[in-house]
């Protein structure tokens, strides 16, 4: 087993290639990995040994970053199937889930128009709820069924999501300044 | 550079020795250097027996420099020429720094930084800065017998790249090698953590003479790491004394006063509130220089009063923080007070209210941050013992953003990001034929470029023409553990490239501090090549030890061959360092950097093989 900067992330942290993970091994393995690579710990030796630290510190925390959030690993565990979630560009969603979002955002809309703290916090509980249960068909997806294609469809979904959550975030903060 | 004064001239000194290296913690209003000693930190007095020095600096007419008590005494006779609080001037302009119109000094709207005239000239805070340092330094050297390897020198978390750029600038004039910029909470952390064998989520509430920081921190078996930070890096102990200086302004009915009498009164209105931190009352006597009498009485409840906002203002980072992190306020099992303005009674009483439980307050709020940050300097100066097996994990405290069309910001680094990072973004050309592309770098939360601060402008040029979408312009921030950004950019299909090592707008050129160093060096009559020779002198023998360290460990990895080229290299440089040739001497250095390249990289994957041989490697599916 070579060890070099491009392994894998799940390899890098000893984990297994799945979605589902466990988190408290996930931010142990975090943990150990930089007890080794950190700056800190090679702040007193040569500068190709700091350079090289700061680049391995670098690149466990982002493979941290990346395993940790359920959409971002999702993502992940796609292009190392070399599935092309065509993030960007395949935006094409059955017309129900279309439907489902326009609500949604909606909803959102005529909250932060009119200041409903309550109401914005309450869809935002529902959100999380909704997110939950797609995040699970996820996981059936990647891990049993091993469909990338339909898992790349649930990862589109969880992006809107996503956005509309943070735009939920924002609306709140705004109204708090 | 301990190694110079622990060994005879011309001999090496054993490896494994006790180097020197301390915390400093560069307050706006005092400052402190502190070392770990027989395995205890300790706060290092000057001839006098006090700990903390006052952070300021006065420019004599007759030449001299007074950093301190002395000078501090001297600002109301020559206000002008004492610089106070000059922290709230790193990395600043004009236009940023509150209540200029009060302050007693003859500003030069220079672009970037604010300067200040003085009776020895247009001064840079980071210069002013650099005295206390120096001054530090000196306290250092002659209380532990000897030059320090470096120091740790904490900075207020929610500092941003340019201020943070502008401590470390201000390290280098002083002669300080950084060793580590740590975050003031973080080290008020890390000594807490410590003393206490702490475990859990804690909040650390610093309120200091200019700045406040709120972090949230999670402690588990010896990792310190940072949640989230928020903060104001223009909100401090100093807000509480001016709304106080105002309110005594207004009393009396002065308007306005001179520079003297302003100073004068800025100090009975700081002494007025140190003092209702025990008594419910307190006097405010002064005789102005029309000879009018001032004679005020303030009380707890009216000081309370007028500066409500204040302490409110303070619960706001603490807000968002906790978002940040995820988490409520009975999430929190304890919250640690720093910073001496966190004795003010209604301060105390108002974070006791918001997290529902009494403040820790068991430490003394002014030494904590510089004993973390002196066990930080003792563990990265490669004094690390058995016992002190910790690792802080900390974060960038604001966003970092490019410039996009409209004058809007596209986030590149999050904030709260664990540092170090590397982010990358790609952009594209948006007109035929276009060959250069220009970018502004700017930090903060906002959307709009105008709400952020700018840190860097820079041009990629040379880029093949192409119609407009097909270049593709990758751009890489990296944020080292300093919490300072370097920028590079790359077009991806003929590989052109720039790159920069982000010197804010608001800093100093590399051009300026070598005048400034020189200038300094003149001024201390000492001999730049001495002092150029001194540098590379110790920094081959830290190669060296460092290399002969590497070598006695892990010299299994390399073939005869390899390790004979390494030996050649270390000798090479072994004589070199013996003879008066700088140059040479750096000249050797890069060539053993070279030489170890390939060790250094195999020594790295070797201790990640031995963290992944603790997982149950067939778990893993290749």
């Amino acid at each position: 087993m070579s060890i070099d900067l491009t392994q894998d992330f799940f390899a890098l942290f000893g984990l297994p290639r799945r979605y589902a993970l466990d988190d408290s091994a996930l931010e142990a393995a975090w943990h150990a990995l930089q007890s080794q690579v950190h700056p800190d710990r090679h702040a007193h030796l040569s500068d190709v040994e700091k350079r090289l630290s700061m680049q391995w510190a670098t690149r466990v925390n982002e493979g941290f970053r990346t395993l940790r959030q359920p959409l971002a690993r999702a993502q992940y565990l796609l292009e190392l199937a070399g599935v092309d979630a065509g993030l960007e560009t395949n935006t094409a969603m059955s017309p129900e889930f279309l439907m489902e979002q326009m609500e949604w955002r909606e909803a959102v809309e005529e909250a932060r128009d009119a200041a409903e703290v309550a109401e914005l916090e309450a869809l935002h509980k529902r959100l999380l709820v909704h997110a939950r249960e797609v995040r699970g068909q996820l996981a059936a997806q990647l891990d049993d069924e091993r469909d990338y294609e339909a898992a790349a469809d649930t990862v589109r979904r969880l992006m809107f999501i996503d956005k509309l959550q943070q735009e939920i975030d924002e609306a709140l903060l705004a109204l708090e300044n | 550079m301990a190694l110079l004064q622990i060994a005879e001239p011309g001999m090496f000194a054993e490896p494994h020795k006790h180097r020197l290296a301390v915390g400093i913690d560069l307050g706006t209003t005092n400052s402190l250097v502190a070392t770990v000693r027989n395995g205890i930190a300790v706060c290092l007095p000057d001839e006098t027996g006090r700990t903390m020095l006052p952070s300021v600096v006065r420019y004599g007419v007759d030449g001299s420099v007074e950093v301190g008590l002395g000078a501090m005494k001297a600002q109301a006779t020559d206000p002008r020429n004492t610089i106070v609080s000059v922290k709230r001037f790193m990395g600043r302009g004009l236009k940023d720094v509150a209540h200029i119109e009060t302050m007693p000094y003859d500003f030069e709207d220079s672009a970037g930084m604010v300067r200040l005239r003085t009776a020895q000239g247009v001064k840079s805070p980071v210069e002013v800065s650099a005295e206390i340092l120096r001054k530090l330094r000196e306290r250092a050297e002659a209380s532990l017998g000897g030059a320090l390897v470096g120091a740790v020198i904490t900075v207020p978390a929610y500092f941003d790249d340019a201020q943070r750029q502008a401590t470390k600038d201000a390290a280098r004039l002083a002669g300080v090698e950084v060793l580590r910029l740590l975050n003031e909470p973080t080290a008020a952390a890390v000594a807490y953590g410590l003393d206490n064998a702490a475990e859990g989520v804690y909040a650390v509430y610093d309120l200091g003479g200019g700045t406040f920081d709120l972090s949230i921190l999670k402690l588990s078996r010896g990792v310190f790491e940072v949640l989230s930070t928020n903060g104001d890096a223009a909100l401090g102990g100093d807000d509480f004394d001016h709304r106080l200086f105002c309110w005594i302004l207004d009393k009396a009915h002065i308007s306005p006063p001179s520079m003297e009498d302003a100073r004068r009164l800025q100090m009975k209105a700081r002494e007025a509130k140190e003092l209702l931190t025990t008594c419910e009352e307190a006097p405010i006597h002064l005789r102005l220089a029309s000879g009018e009498e001032v004679d005020l009485l303030i009380t707890r409840d009216e000081f309370a009063e007028m500066t409500k906002h204040l302490v409110q203002k303070t619960l706001t980072p603490v807000r968002k923080a906790l978002r940040d992190a995820g988490l409520a306020p009975d999430d929190i099992k304890g919250v640690v007070m720093v910073g001496g303005a966190t004795r003010m009674p209604h301060i105390q009483r108002a974070v006791a209210n918001y997290f529902g439980q009494e403040p820790l307050t068991n430490l003394d709020p002014d030494k904590v941050v510089a004993l973390g940050a002196a066990m930080q300097a003792n563990v990265l100066a490669g004094n690390r013992a058995e016992q002190d097996d910790w690792l802080l994990l900390d974060v960038i405290p604001l966003s970092l953003g490019l410039e996009t069309m409209g004058g809007l910001v596209e986030k590149v680094v999050p904030r709260n990001s664990t540092l170090p990072i590397a982010r990358a973004q790609e952009f594209t050309t948006f007109k035929d034929g276009q060959t250069a592309m220009a970018f502004h770098v700017v930090q903060g939360e906002r959307e709009l470029v105008s709400d952020c601060r700018s840190l860097a402008r820079f041009e990629l040029r040379g880029i093949p023409p192409m119609v407009a979408g097909a270049a593709r312009i990758r751009v890489s921030f990296q944020v080292d553990a300093d919490g300072l950004l370097s920028v590079a950019a790359r077009e991806m299909s003929s590989g052109v490239e720039a790159s920069v090592l982000v010197k804010p707008s608001y800093g100093l050129s590399d051009d300026e501090i070598a005048e400034m160093l020189k200038s300094g060096v003149e001024h201390a009559g000492d001999d730049m090549m001495a002092r150029a020779l001194r540098e590379q002198q110790v920094e081959a023998d830290r190669v060296i030890e460092a290399t002969e360290h590497a070598l006695e460990k892990d010299g299994g990895l390399l073939s005869a061959t390899e390790r004979a080229a390494i030996d050649a290299a270390v000798g090479a440089l072994r004589s070199l360092r013996s003879g008066t040739d700088h140059r040479a001497i750096k000249a050797g250095i890069d060539a053993l950097g070279r030489a170890t390249d390939e060790f250094a990289a195999r020594r790295m994957d070797n201790s990640i093989r031995s963290v992944l041989a603790g997982h149950k490697v067939d778990e893993i599916e290749l």
